[in-house]
């Protein structure tokens, strides 16, 4: 019992590293995302930075740790490269590119209380929703 | 506006990212699992018992930190929508952030940083797939809207 109180203090604060990182890196910013985003104009690279620092980051940290990335779950992109995982990858794209929020920076924005994430988040959690009834049936 | 911003943004997207690879690691260590953001939130919104506590509460240190940093700071975090787009359109991004996650099996945590990290093939190519959709998404928005 105590044990688990403390897992669960610690992803609390594995949750509060991550979101400080989002807004740190100014990745909360959907116009600092789509600027990066925008090859053909003024060219942003700030979030190649934050990639390159979590990816090394992590990279370094399961050599350490002597770990491989755990099992994908069952329920999606169970086979190495699908249809599924090109289709998903290119809607999420879009969505991306459409308002300039992923998942994580828009949860992080909840808290701006601005209109396009309190729109953005349940139409998040509808899509996915959604795309549990389609997959479950095959 | 890149160079105005030398080095001090640069410094910060890397200490941003190296919080948000530790803060991976970190979750990745307590559970046993990829923790990508899509993931987390998409198994809160259809619970499993046992594996539903851990994901309430990273949620909430991650909205309760960033909302820390958006009324405390000053100035605040900017956030700024550029080029005309309308609150609706969100609603629209939103839809296929969901579905598109769920059906390819990641974000930018999950497969852009976890997978590729850890030098999974398939994270890499959806990597790859979303950024240059996304890419061709804000050259089509620009080209087409932008004033």
């Amino acid at each position: 019992m105590k044990s688990n109180v403390s897992r669960l203090f610690f992803l609390f604060v594995a949750g509060g590293l991550f979101g400080a990182g989002l807004v740190i890196s100014e990745m909360t910013n959907p116009a600092r995302v789509l600027a990066f985003l925008d090859f053909a104009g003024d060219w942003d690279p700030t979030l190649a930075f934050v990639m390159a620092g979590a990816v090394a980051v992590f990279a370094t940290g399961l050599l350490i740790l002597k770990r491989k990335l755990p099992e994908r779950t069952a329920d999606f992109s169970a086979e190495p490269i699908s249809k599924s995982l090109i289709i998903g990858s290119a809607m999420f794209g879009i969505g991306w590119g459409l308002g300039g929020l992923c998942p994580g920076p828009a949860i992080a924005n909840l808290g701006t209380f601005a209109k396009e994430v309190l729109i953005f988040v349940p139409a998040m959690a509808v899509g996915m929703l959604i795309a549990r009834t389609w997959k479950t049936r095959d | 506006m890149i160079l105005a911003d030398f080095p001090s943004a640069y410094t910060n997207a890397l200490i941003g990212g190296c919080l948000i690879g530790l803060a991976s690691l970190l979750a990745m260590v307590l559970t046993g699992k990829i923790p990508g953001i899509s993931g987390i939130f998409a198994k809160v919104l259809k619970p499993v018992s046992g594996d539903f506590a851990w994901r309430v509460v990273f949620l909430i240190g991650l909205v309760v930190t960033a909302g820390l940093f958006i009324f405390l700071r000053e100035p605040a975090p900017p956030f700024e929508i550029p080029g005309g787009r309308k609150a609706w359109l969100f609603g629209i991004a939103g839809l296929l952030v969901g579905v598109g996650t769920r059906i390819g099996g990641g974000c930018t945590s999950g497969h852009g940083v976890c997978g590729t990290a850890a030098g999974a093939r398939d994270s890499i190519v959806a990597t790859l797939v979303f950024m240059a959709a996304a890419a061709a998404t804000v050259f089509a928005w620009n080209t087409l809207f932008a004033s």
